[in-house]
């Protein structure tokens, strides 16, 4: 009897994991970024309201951490320079990637080599990119003894360890990595352009410059949008490329959020502090995240 | 509207636009090939760098040839020289690196590719929520989770470790691996599905004999994407390791910045390709998959 | 003066000729349509015309001008595509004055045309919306329309019907029908389907492998196709083509299908070359419509046939005999009931009747 009992309840059990094993399947990946995602983010935005310093302390402090971030001088030194590095990435990065994606575009014979030469940059860590350029960047061996070799004996380009100017040498090295990338979006983006549009234009009379500037560009907006998106999020991550190239100097120039949470909590020791500046950088990317994948997933379910 | 007029004044016409469309070919040719050399340009000061002596570099200029092919800085950014402790060179991390960036890939795959699976064959109320739910993990900044992760990996005791790097790269290679392979199998006809399920195939019979070996391109994608990116990781690195574990790239930043006695540049660049040459090396044999990873991942959010 | 004459034109991609050798004319007000199967040729032929495509050899002439190395732009043609290629970033009102605008017309000009075309067809209220918003035959109106504002010489179509549902599809051919009448300006369409073709055209050029098999008017191209594919491709279901012999005895002409044991007689056709018909092996063509079950004319043969299949089509059922082993298609009303495997009195109308030349496919 209580052997039908367990043969029977055996039974069922493989019922039930049959029926549920896809949601079954499904709960590693959940589980897992449930914790490590949302609980994670969640225990950082709570550690930012205590007084933790070496160690995290539990107890509820308050928003005094918030009014200590923007207080700090670094850390307004690291925002602004956020936004100057992000303004001038977003448009570097786009204009050169449409150029080179609207050259691309016209049936160029060596396509995929330049294609290729483009693009290697963002196989490469930002680690390598940064050390190559503090090299190139070098004042008294780099570009700035080149040109002086060259005989323009009263050239200067010591940018790298120049407080002002710091900043635009990150640029220099974070464009070089990525415009590529949004000259592939771009690429991929007009090629998808069903021909018969750029033919009814020519029978309109639309001069080449007139097809791009009038109709082809116009319609790249998700492209503009997506990777408007991506580069804003790369910026906003930033972190690797400024250990690489400049450390954050000279001094704190170049320091940025991601480099002073990282210090904050660990030379610093104040986790509170750090877990603050980590969650106003989360911040950050979800009021630019978030509309984008609201108006992607509406766009998913019109179509 | 009539037709404008003589053959002649169209030959005419015809002439002088194909001096246009000459010159506008050579600028077009000539732009391109500036902005291939402001790309080509590191890379190449790289490798000259790497192959002079000091005394070569003092002396010229970033472009100037080496005299010959001096592969002694390699050497040295490969093995050191002998001397001890104090002594960094990148072969151990190379291999802590490789020992890192094969599990994670394999696991974060996987678990991406059955994930994916789920969501788009074995539908259910609210799985585009699910989806959303882990999409947004490809988009956090990873400052937010550093300081938990960093006590969860010490609670664990796979703090400083190559087995806690794997974990953290897995877990948050999920929502990217999901993602890719997401979008591929939704473009699967659910027939296929359907058909073996009629034919009394269950789920795991079905994912390994039907989705399985039609996937090999975006398993491509994944792997190269994902390699590339925990191979070129440092934040993580840096953060969750030091010393003898460490990967790569916090290796070659350590040298880098390591400000014993005189700089040596040469050796420098030379670690730079040595850790960058295995993404190199994957992006020009697969470079149109990774591409493909690129902007599929990007275009469709 | 021709509106539209293609010259001795040919056109290769790589090594595959695709047009070989066409010559065609067309006068104002016509409306030709270039019917073919996939590959034959006709959307070649037409980018050619619209100057989208280069030339190998031969010139293009719209009104006795000689327009083969002329831009798209300057050769007085406006286009109509497959997908209606509206520029999508643009609203309706933009789409359909660019090409003016691209021209540098005056402003006044422009107003008058948007307000006359907008007007009559129908798309006033569209103006300002977005191609994204107009529905399959909204689109393909203001499609339309941006090619009548320039006022061409010549329309040309490449499929514009193809993208719609059976529906949408007879409406909209009954709607260009109809603006040709009223407009009566000269078209060129391309087209794969010959329904469209006979609705549409005054004038046909059916093309096969880059050649024109025959470019006459509809009547003539149905009930005189010059070869078998001609022959074969139009009508619905196509004609039938009975392989069989000729026999010629002084001045009778008798048909002898293969296997069969009656010969019918060939009197009143018109054949291009009335000697040596005699043994010729030849096809003799008859379109189902033409296979009546009641007598009807005076000349009407009359043959005893076994019906083997018969297909429901609504009003019509289409109905499949055995002649010698070879099948028979027949149309007739659905409401006559003929009984399966037996045999059945028919009809062939045989002054309905096209022959051709086994060998050489042509019409004798």
């Amino acid at each position: 009897m209580a052997f039908f009992l367990i043969k029977n309840s055996i039974k069922n059990m493989f019922k039930w994991l049959e029926k549920n094993l896809p949601k079954i399947v499904l709960a590693p990946a959940v589980g897992l970024i449930s914790w490590f995602v949302y609980g994670f983010v969640l225990w950082t935005f709570y550690i930012s309201f205590t007084n933790s310093k070496i160690l995290p302390r539990y107890e509820l402090w308050g928003v005094g951490n918030y009014g200590k971030l923007w207080a700090s001088h670094k850390w307004l030194v690291a925002v602004e320079n956020l936004f100057i590095f992000t303004a001038l990435f977003l448009i570097f990065c786009t204009v050169i990637g449409i150029i080179l994606a609207i050259f691309l575009d016209q049936k160029i014979r060596a396509e995929g080599v330049l294609r290729t030469i483009y693009l290697y940059p963002m196989a490469l860590s930002f680690i390598v990119t940064g050390t190559a350029w503090k090299w190139i960047l070098n004042p008294t061996l780099g570009i700035q003894k080149m040109f002086i070799d060259w005989g323009f004996e009263s050239f200067t380009f010591d940018w790298l360890v120049d407080r002002e100017m710091a900043i635009y040498t990150v640029v220099i090295a974070g464009v070089w990595q990525s415009a590529g990338f949004v000259m592939a979006l771009f690429l991929a983006g007009l090629r998808s352009v069903e021909d018969e549009i750029v033919k009814a234009a020519k029978i309109d009379g639309a001069g080449l410059f007139t097809v791009y500037w009038k109709i082809l560009i116009p319609m790249m907006r998700p492209v503009f949008f997506t990777s408007f998106v991506i580069l804003v999020h790369i910026s906003i991550k930033s972190y690797d490329l400024i250990v690489a190239l400049t450390q954050g100097g000279p001094g704190i120039s170049t320091t940025m959020p991601a480099m002073y949470m990282t210090q904050t909590a660990f030379h610093k020791s104040q986790v509170a502090l750090s877990a603050t500046s980590a969650i106003m950088m989360f911040m950050a990317v979800s009021a630019v995240i978030i509309p984008y994948l609201y108006s992607e997933l509406r766009r998913e379910n019109a179509s | 509207m009539q037709v404008k007029t003589s053959l002649a004044a169209y030959t005419q016409l015809e002439k002088k636009s194909k001096i246009t469309n000459l010159l506008l070919r050579w600028f077009l040719y000539f732009v391109l090939v500036l902005f291939a050399s402001y790309f080509i340009f590191p890379l190449y000061v790289m490798i000259v760098t790497s192959l002079k002596t000091m005394e070569e570099i003092r002396q010229g200029t970033l472009l100037t040839l080496p005299s010959g092919l001096n592969f002694e800085s390699w050497a040295v950014a490969w093995e050191g020289r002998g001397y001890g402790a104090g002594d960094t060179f990148l072969k151990p991390y190379f291999w802590n690196s490789i020992k890192m960036v094969v599990p994670a890939v394999f696991f974060s795959t996987f678990i991406g590719a059955m994930t994916g699976y789920v969501l788009t064959k074995w539908r259910f109320k609210g799985d585009s929520w699910v989806f959303l739910f882990l999409l947004f993990g490809c988009f956090i900044p990873f400052q937010a989770i550093l300081l938990p992760m960093a006590r969860t990996l010490g609670v664990l005791g796979i703090s400083n470790s190559i087995l806690g790097l794997v974990v953290v790269h897995t877990v948050y290679g999920i929502p990217f691996t999901t993602l890719f392979f997401r979008n591929y199998y939704v473009s699967v006809p659910t027939e296929l599905v359907k058909a073996a399920r009629i034919d009394g195939a269950g789920f795991f019979k079905i994912f390994f004999k039907i989705l399985l070996p039609i996937s090999a391109p975006i398993i491509v994608v994944t792997v190269i994407w994902q390699f590339t990116q925990i191979w070129n990781d440092f934040l993580f690195g840096s953060t969750f390791s030091f010393g003898e574990a460490a990967p790569i790239q916090v290796a070659l930043n350590n040298m880098v910045l390591s400000s014993t006695s005189v700089k040596e540049y040469n050796v420098d660049m030379a670690s730079a390709i040595i850790a960058g040459i295995p993404t190199l090396i994957v992006y020009v044999l697969a470079g149109k998959y990774f591409i493909r990873g690129l902007t599929s991942g990007a275009v469709k959010g | 003066m021709k509106t539209l004459k293609i010259e001795d034109l040919s056109k290769n991609f790589g090594t595959t000729e695709v047009l070989k050798k066409i010559n065609l004319e067309i006068d104002e007000g016509n409306f030709l349509v270039l019917l073919g199967p996939s590959g034959c040729g006709k959307s070649t032929l037409l980018n050619i015309i619209a100057g989208l495509e280069t030339i190998d050899e031969g010139n293009v002439f719209i009104d006795d001008y000689n327009v083969s190395k002329v831009e798209p732009k300057d050769r007085n043609i406006a286009m109509v595509f497959q997908s209606y290629a509206l520029y999508p970033s643009m609203n309706v009102k933009e789409n359909m004055i660019f090409g003016l605008k691209q021209a540098k017309t005056s402003k006044e000009k422009i107003e008058e045309q948007l307000e006359k075309v907008s007007s009559f067809l129908q798309v006033k209220e569209l103006l300002n919306r977005k191609p994204s918003q107009l529905s399959g035959g909204q689109r393909q109106r203001v499609a339309i329309g941006r090619a009548l504002v320039r006022e061409p010489r010549i329309f040309l179509f490449d499929e514009p019907l193809s993208n719609l549902d059976a529906k949408l599809r007879v409406e909209m051919r009954r709607e260009i029908k109809k603006l040709h009448q009223k407009l009566k300006t000269t078209v060129v369409y391309v087209t794969h389907d010959q329904t469209e073709a006979m609705s549409l055209g005054t004038k046909i050029a059916i093309m096969n492998h880059g050649v024109i098999q025959q470019n006459e008017s509809p009547e003539i191209i149905y009930n005189k196709p010059s070869n078998t594919f001609v022959a074969d491709f139009i009508g619905s279901p196509s004609m039938n083509l009975i392989k069989g012999k000729l026999k010629q005895s002084s001045d009778k002409i008798l048909f002898t299908a293969e296997g069969a044991n009656f010969d019918i007689p060939i009197n009143s056709y018109d054949f291009n070359n009335t000697s040596q018909q005699n043994n010729k092996e030849v096809y003799f063509g008859i379109r189902p419509e033409h296979i009546y079950f009641k007598k009807s004319n005076e000349d009407d043969f009359e043959v005893n046939l076994r019906a083997d299949l018969s297909e429901y089509i609504g009003h019509e059922q289409i109905m499949t005999f055995d002649l010698a082993n070879q099948e028979l298609l027949a149309k007739f009303p659905s409401t006559i009931k003929i009984e399966l495997n037996k045999e059945t009195k028919l009809y062939f109308d045989l002054t309905q009747v096209s022959l051709f030349d086994a060998n050489t496919q042509e019409r004798l």
